[in-house]
C-alpha cells in the first residue's frame, strides 16, 4: 500500500471515475486552470478540458441547482462548494430540489449527484469556519459523507460518483495534508457502515472527520493511564450505522461522542439519543457529548485555539467519564 | 392566419380543458376534496397552449407552481392530473406531490416548482445535459414575473447566457405577484427588458393572443436549437382568479378584473377560428361538449381512484442500491 494525502485520494477518486463514466464532470468555483480553492482538482482541467471540469460563476444557488438539472438529464455531476459554509447560499437548491425531487415526483426522476465541501477552520473568522453536517444529516433524501482517512475518502468519494442519490461529501480542510494507506487497485466503500478505528474496552468514543484524528490521539494518551478507548468513526451521517456504536457499549458501558461543531442540536445529540434509547441499561453513565464552544468562530489566534475540542479536551472528557 | 384547422381546433380544446378542468377543481375544492394550495391559471391559458405547441414533444419543460395547465397542454391525461390534485395513487406524482409537484417525465414535464425561481437553474443544468449529451432538445422554463426578482432569476439567466445554453426562459407577466403589482416589486416594468443585463434576445408578446405566443415561442425555440443562446420572452396576461384559493383580493378592483375578462384568450381564440373560418359553431360546441365530458371523466376517475397504501410512505426517499455498489 502507497501512502497518499488526504487530498490526493481524492482527486484520485475523481480522476478514476472521470476516466470511467464520460458522464460524470466537475463543476464549481476555480476548479479548472487555478485547480481549486484546496487544490483538489489540480490537474483534472489538462486531461480533461473545459468540457468537463467547468468553472462555474460566483453563484452557488444557481450552479448546484444547475447541477440538479444536469443530474436529471443524465449525467452525474460533481460540484466542489468551496467550503461547506458556501453551501449555506444553496440551501434550498440542496434540501428542497436535490432532496425531494425523487420522492416527490412519485419516482420518476433521479438525481444522481454529489456536492464536495470542505469543512475546516484557520484564522478565518465567523463565516468560514463552520461544521453543521447535521444541517445536512437532517434532510431525508441526501446521503451524508464525512470522511476522516485517505483511504475512507477514495472509496467513499467513488460510491458516491457511482450512487443514484444526491451525497453531500463534506472533507475538512485540515485534513487534505493528512497521509495514510490507500491501495494501489480501485476500491468502494459502502455508505452506511460505520468503522471500528481503535478496539478498547473501557469507553466507546463516537465520532467522524477531523476529531477522529484527535480521538485516536487522546486514546493514545489514555491508553498509558490504562484506560483503553474504543473509538468508532461513523463514516456516513445519513444513513448512519449504530449497530457496531451499541456493540461497543454493551461492552464498555460509557460513551462519548467528539464533534467539531456545536453540540445544541447538533449530529452528536443524536448519537447520544439513539445510545440513551437502544442500550440505556447498558450504560454506567449518561452519554457524554464534547463539541465546539457556541459562539461565532473568533479571528484571533488565541480564542480561536479555544474553540474545538482538543486531545487534552478528550482526554480529560474520557477521565471524567470512567471516574 | 398560418394555422391549420385541426391545429386551430386542438389549441381551442385544449384552452377550454384547462378552463373547465379548473373550474371543477375549484368546485371540488370547495368540497374538501382537494387539499394544500391551488393556484388556478384561469385567464392565461394561451400560453401553455400557444408554447407547448412551439416545442417538439422531446423539448423539456419546467415550469412553476402554477402548473396544471402545462400539463394539460402538454397532452397529459386529465384523468392523472386531476388524481393527483385528490391526492390518488394513480396521480401523475402518485399522490405524493399534489397541485404544486406535478411531473410526467415521460412527456418531458420536468415538474411544478413551488419556491419561487428555485427551478431556472435546474432548466439551465437540463439544457447543459442535453447539449452534452448531444440531444437537440430545447428546455422552455415559464414563471411568473414575481419570479424574476429573486436571485436564481439573475445568476440562473447569467448562467443560462454564459454557458450558452439551448434554454428559453418564459415570463408569464399577469401583473400581480400574489397581491403585488408589478411596479411596487420590479425596478424594471417591462420584463423582457431584464434580458439586456445577460445580453441575451428579450422580447414581449400578447399572452392572451394564443397565436402569437405559438409564432414567438417558435421562432426563440429554433434560435436557441441552432445554438443562439438563452432567449427570454415576456408574456403579458391577467389572472382572473385570486393568487390561490381564499384570496381575498383585496390588491385590485372587481372592475379591473372584469375589464380583464374583454380580452379572455379562449373568447379571442373563439372569434379567430370563426372570423378566420378556420372552423364552424357546431366544430367548437362540439369541441366544448367533448371537454366537459373528459372532465366529469376526470374527476370520476380521481373519486374513484385508491389513496396511497400506507406502505408507499417511505418509498422512493432514496434510489434503492445495492451496498457497496459492487
Amino acid at each position: 500500500m502507497a501512502e497518499t494525502t488526504y487530498r490526493d485520494a481524492i482527486r484520485g477518486a475523481l480522476l478514476e471515475e472521470m476516466r470511467r463514466d464520460e458522464r460524470v464532470l466537475v463543476l464549481g468555483e476555480e476548479v479548472g486552470v487555478w485547480g481549486g480553492s484546496y487544490a483538489v482538482t489540480r490537474g483534472l482541467h489538462e486531461e480533461f478540458g473545459s468540457r468537463r471540469i467547468i468553472d462555474t460563476p460566483i453563484a452557488e444557488a444557481e450552479f448546484v441547482g444547475a447541477a440538479v438539472g444536469m443530474a436529471m438529464g443524465g449525467l452525474r455531476p460533481v460540484v466542489e462548494l468551496m467550503t461547506i459554509n458556501f453551501a449555506l447560499v444553496a440551501m434550498d437548491q440542496i434540501v428542497n430540489n436535490a432532496a425531494k425531487i425523487h420522492y416527490m415526483f412519485g419516482g420518476q426522476i433521479r438525481v444522481p449527484m454529489v456536492m464536495r465541501m470542505a469543512a475546516g477552520w484557520g484564522q478565518l473568522g465567523a463565516t468560514h469556519s463552520q461544521t453543521f453536517e447535521g444541517w445536512f444529516a437532517h434532510v431525508p433524501g441526501l446521503i451524508v459523507v464525512m470522511p476522516a482517512t485517505p483511504y475512507d475518502a477514495k472509496g467513499l468519494l467513488k460510491s458516491a460518483i457511482r450512487s443514484d442519490n444526491p451525497v453531500v461529501f463534506i472533507e475538512h480542510s485540515r485534513l487534505y495534508g493528512m497521509k495514510g494507506e490507500v491501495p494501489e487497485g480501485e476500491y468502494l466503500l459502502p455508505f452506511g457502515e460505520s468503522d471500528i478505528k481503535r478496539q478498547g474496552k473501557d469507553v466507546t468514543i463516537v465520532t467522524w472527520s477531523r476529531m477522529l484524528q484527535v480521538s485516536l490521539a487522546a486514546a493514545e494518551t489514555l491508553t498509558k493511564e490504562g484506560i483503553e478507548c474504543e473509538v468508532i468513526d461513523l463514516r456516513t451521517l445519513r444513513p448512519l450505522d449504530m449497530a457496531p456504536v451499541f456493540a461497543s457499549v454493551e461492552k464498555t458501558h460509557r460513551a462519548l461522542v467528539v464533534e467539531e461543531g456545536w453540540t445544541t442540536a447538533g449530529m452528536g445529540a443524536e448519537i447520544a439519543a439513539r445510545i440513551s434509547r437502544e442500550r440505556f441499561d447498558s450504560l454506567d453513565a449518561p452519554v457524554e457529548r464534547l463539541g465546539q464552544i457556541e459562539v461565532p468562530v473568533p479571528y484571533a489566534k488565541n480564542l480561536e485555539a479555544l474553540m474545538f475540542p482538543d486531545e487534552a479536551r478528550v482526554v480529560e472528557a474520557v477521565r471524567k467519564l470512567v471516574a | 392566419m398560418a394555422v391549420e384547422k385541426g391545429e386551430a381546433l386542438d389549441w381551442y380544446r385544449k384552452m377550454v380543458l384547462i378552463r373547465r378542468f379548473e373550474e371543477q377543481a375549484e368546485g371540488e375544492y370547495g368540497k374538501g376534496r382537494i387539499g394544500g394550495f391551488l393556484h388556478l391559471y384561469i385567464g392565461e391559458e394561451a400560453i401553455a397552449v400557444g408554447a407547448m405547441a412551439a416545442l417538439d414533444p422531446d423539448d423539456d419543460v419546467f415550469t412553476h407552481y402554477r402548473d396544471h395547465g402545462y400539463l394539460l397542454a402538454r397532452d397529459i391525461d386529465p384523468k392523472a392530473v386531476m388524481a393527483e390534485l385528490f391526492g390518488k395513487s394513480t396521480g401523475v406524482s402518485k399522490g405524493r406531490g399534489g397541485s404544486m409537484h406535478m411531473a410526467d417525465v415521460q412527456r418531458h414535464l420536468w415538474g411544478g416548482y413551488a419556491i419561487v425561481g428555485g427551478h431556472i437553474p435546474l432548466a439551465a443544468g437540463m439544457a447543459f445535459a442535453n447539449r452534452y449529451l448531444g440531444r437537440s432538445s430545447v428546455v422552455a422554463c415559464f414563471l411568473g414575473e414575481g419570479g424574476t426578482n429573486i436571485g436564481t432569476f439573475y445568476a440562473g439567466l447569467n448562467l443560462a447566457a454564459v454557458w450558452k445554453l439551448p434554454l428559453v426562459v418564459i415570463v408569464e407577466n399577469n401583473h400581480y405577484a400574489m397581491g403585488s403589482p408589478v411596479e411596487r416589486v420590479s425596478a424594471v416594468r417591462e420584463i423582457y427588458r431584464k434580458a439586456c443585463a445577460f445580453d441575451m434576445p428579450g422580447v414581449q408578446v400578447d399572452g392572451n393572443d394564443v397565436l402569437a405566443v405559438r409564432n414567438v415561442v417558435r421562432e426563440r425555440v429554433a434560435v436557441a436549437r441552432a445554438g443562439g443562446g438563452p432567449q427570454l420572452i415576456e408574456a403579458l396576461t391577467y389572472r382572473f382568479r385570486g393568487h390561490s384559493m381564499g384570496d381575498p383580493q383585496r390588491y385590485r378592483t372587481r372592475e379591473e378584473v372584469e375589464t380583464a375578462k374583454a380580452g379572455d384568450p379562449i373568447i379571442r381564440w373563439r372569434h379567430a377560428i370563426l372570423e378566420g373560418g378556420l372552423a364552424t359553431e357546431g366544430d367548437l360546441r362540439k369541441s366544448e361538449a367533448a371537454v366537459e365530458a373528459d372532465v366529469d371523466e376526470a374527476i370520476r376517475y380521481a373519486l374513484d381512484s385508491p389513496a396511497p397504501e400506507a406502505g408507499e410512505i417511505d418509498r422512493d426517499v432514496l434510489v434503492a442500491e445495492e451496498r457497496g455498489h459492487g
